[in-house]
């Protein structure tokens, strides 16, 4: 009985490989025509609203009637995205896109790449290896985007400056750029004071939780720096719970990353003070490198920022992310 | 002689008062809530202030402590489950954090259609509609797990893996991958405060299900009987208990608990994000069923112990975010405190610690009765 089980399995087994192989073989000739073939890693597309419009963007340039043959990877782990580059670049890619979750590490993969002949893009996230290794890097400036925030809001002109800093995932290219202006500021000015400095890995609830954790101290805070539209959210719903203003009128000032489409209804409402662009639209940028060559190492999207008394209805129509 | 003898005796009934106290499963979780609380009371007595704020002329309650209550919800009603799992099946399931994202967006997908203008009546009957569901939904998961679990006699660990690791893409093709944000106010109640009440409602509906569970466990065979299966399966068939049916009725059980974990948490942030709903919230859970001293290999167990594990944790949580320890560094914290309470909590470790009592106990007998 067992024997004939075992029998049985073992067919089934070499059936699969074979038809496997029949399939791989298969892959090789579609590969043959002149489709150009992309592999684009991605972080999740549920990971926020600008992750999902970002995804979507390259999902409708990357088509078949736009000549490309493009299989996707999603993941927010760095060493899944490496170990899923290594697979694209066995499967014989053409190019590969890759928004890294991660800065490092990725070095020994990318040299990989440049031997097997794939030309690597970076898109909406820098990696630190040498310019070398990757054909052009299309990026939010990250650091620019915190200076925007933090010139905006030292234009404000507050007498002290008592700040909730709610950082995303460490690391993360976003975080250090918008992190780094904040600090530079506050390092540089003594009436710029950090409250509690933590980060909520992009968590609404947990950027909930730390500010909660600051009104039950009983400390006094006037700003909320939240490095994306989620946590602003979540610190907010803390501040609601509480009975403490905020906005335009109120005694804190809530500033958002990001501009999904509600948060700068948010603003428009008057709820929030301030919301950074970061600009998710970057596939006809890619695709333009693609066809045309690179001419500069990276290109930064533009990006705005939203201040709460001057933005209109046509600005969320135009720029928010739905 | 006799007067020694007078003496000694209530001397030994304090110490073998001690050692029921010390051999109790509830002493060590309860040990080390009050020796968190010293420590903090030492190190920032303004921790525990509690205090009543207006707030858009509602009096609410605000303070640390409020909050460990107020966030160890989920926790303390995921215990429940959790802790009946593991004594049936000897296993556990770990994937209650992404059952919770399929809960919350059954609620979310639910409460979306509706206009934020509709009258109270039909909000609550909305809302009610949306929990109903979300219970079924999450009730059938549960017996999906429960009857891999239980029919196929597949480890726990692994049969539940499969949800661990398809659960969040199932909660986002049930919205469509849409990031939902719910506008109207009354849908924070459940997770915030309802206008008028100055307690957290999180609280209000911990409460109910402790008791419901309180209830169920004094007038019904689930503890005999899942206790019975997970010490022996074979036996207890033999005894006339179905072990097939009990492991799937434990595994239900959790799915309810986790349809209003679900609910709070979608409550609290009034919208949906299906990564980080619940994120990694399994292995709180497991570890409250630890931390109450609890043979993770099934068997007896101790409900009560389960649920003040779980308030340990959120009270750690709160006390290192007080301190302002990064939040990336508490799980460092939080990693030390649990191995020293897990190993104190053994039962191993407690029998060793037992049998040294005894040891400790009868030479000072054989001493008492040589002096006599």
């Amino acid at each position: 009985m067992k024997k004939g089980l075992k029998k049985i399995a073992s067919i089934i087994l070499s059936a699969a490989l074979l038809g496997s192989m029949a399939f791989s073989i298969a892959g090789c000739q579609k590969s043959g025509s002149d489709l150009i073939k992309v592999g684009i890693i991605n972080n999740n597309p549920d990971e926020s609203g600008y992750r999902t419009a970002n995804v979507n963007d390259l999902k409708n340039t990357f088509t078949e009637e736009n000549g490309y043959e493009a299989s996707f990877f999603y993941n927010n782990k760095n060493e899944e995205q490496i170990a899923a580059a290594k697979g694209f670049i066995q499967d014989g890619v053409d190019y590969l896109l890759i928004s890294a979750a991660g800065t490092t590490g990725w070095d020994s993969v990318l040299q990989d790449a440049q031997a097997a002949g794939i030309k690597v893009i970076l898109f909406d996230r820098t990696i630190d290896c040498d310019e070398s290794l990757y054909e052009c890097a299309i990026v939010s400036d990250m650091p620019k985007e915190g200076e925007t925030a933090v010139n905006w809001l030292a234009a404000q002109g507050l007498d002290e400056y008592n700040i909730i800093h709610i950082q995303g995932v460490m690391g993360s290219s976003a975080q250090v750029g918008r992190s780094g202006a904040l600090d530079d500021m506050v390092a540089a000015n003594d009436n710029w004071n950090i409250v509690v400095q933590q980060t909520a890995e992009w968590n609404s609830e947990t950027a909930q939780q730390i500010v909660q954790s600051v009104i039950d101290s009983g400390e006094s805070f006037n700003v909320i720096y939240a490095e994306n539209d989620d946590m602003a959210m979540g610190a907010v719903q803390a501040l609601d719970q509480a009975g403490i203003t905020h906005g335009v009128d109120g005694d804190v000032i809530i500033m958002g990353f990001d501009c999904n489409a509600w948060a700068l209804e948010e603003l428009l409402a008057g709820n929030w003070n301030y919301d950074g662009q970061c600009n998710p639209f970057q596939a006809s940028t890619i695709d333009n490198v693609i066809r045309n060559g690179a001419t500069q190492k990276i290109v930064y999207s533009e990006e705005k920022g939203f201040d709460a008394t001057t933005i209109t209805q046509d600005d969320i129509d135009t720029y928010g992310i739905r | 002689m006799t007067t020694s003898g007078k003496t000694l005796k209530p001397n030994t009934s304090v110490k073998s008062a001690l050692g029921r106290l010390a051999s109790n499963q509830l002493f060590i979780p309860i040990l080390a809530l009050i020796l968190l609380s010293l420590f903090v009371l030492i190190a920032k007595p303004s921790f525990f202030n509690i205090e009543f704020k207006n707030v858009d002329g509602n009096n609410i309650l605000q303070g640390n402590l409020i909050t460990v209550l107020d966030k160890a919800s989920e926790l303390a009603i995921l215990a429940i489950g959790m802790t009946l799992v593991t004594s049936a099946s000897g296993g556990q399931d770990i994937s209650v954090g992404a059952m919770i994202a399929i809960a919350g967006s059954v609620v979310i997908r639910v409460v979306k259609g509706y206009a934020p203008d509709i009258s109270g009546g039909q909000f609550a009957g909305m809302i009610i509609t949306a929990f109903l569901l979300c219970v079924v939904v999450s009730a059938l998961f549960g017996a999906f797990n429960g009857s891999l679990v239980a029919f196929f006699k597949i480890q726990p660990m692994v049969a539940t893996l499969i949800l661990f690791t398809a659960g969040r893409s199932i909660a986002q093709w049930i919205n469509n991958n849409e990031n939902i944000t719910i506008k109207d106010n009354r849908f924070g109640y459940f997770g915030g405060f309802i206008p008028g009440v100055p307690i957290p409602t999180p609280i209000f509906i911990t409460a109910i299900c402790l008791g419901i569970m309180a209830l169920v466990l004094k007038f019904t065979n689930l503890r005999l009987y899942s206790q019975s299966v997970g010490i022996n399966a074979s036996s207890s068939r033999l005894n006339g208990i179905n072990p097939k049916m009990m492991k799937l009725l434990t595994f239900i059980i959790l799915g309810v608990c986790v349809a209003v974990c679900g609910f709070i948490k979608v409550s609290r942030v009034s919208q949906i994000r299906y990564t980080t709903i619940g994120n990694a919230i399994e292995m709180d859970a497991i570890l409250a069923v630890a931390l109450g001293g609890n043979n993770l290999g099934g068997g007896k167990f101790n409900m009560t112990a389960s649920v003040i594990g779980a308030y340990v944790i959120q009270f750690l949580t709160t006390a290192l975010m007080s301190f302002k320890v990064p939040s990336t560094a508490i799980y460092a914290y939080k990693a030390v405190i649990v191995i020293v309470l897990v190993i104190l909590s053994a039962p191993i470790v407690r029998e060793k610690l037992n049998d040294l009592k005894k040891k400790l106990f009868s030479s000072q007998q054989t001493k008492v009765k040589e002096v006599s």
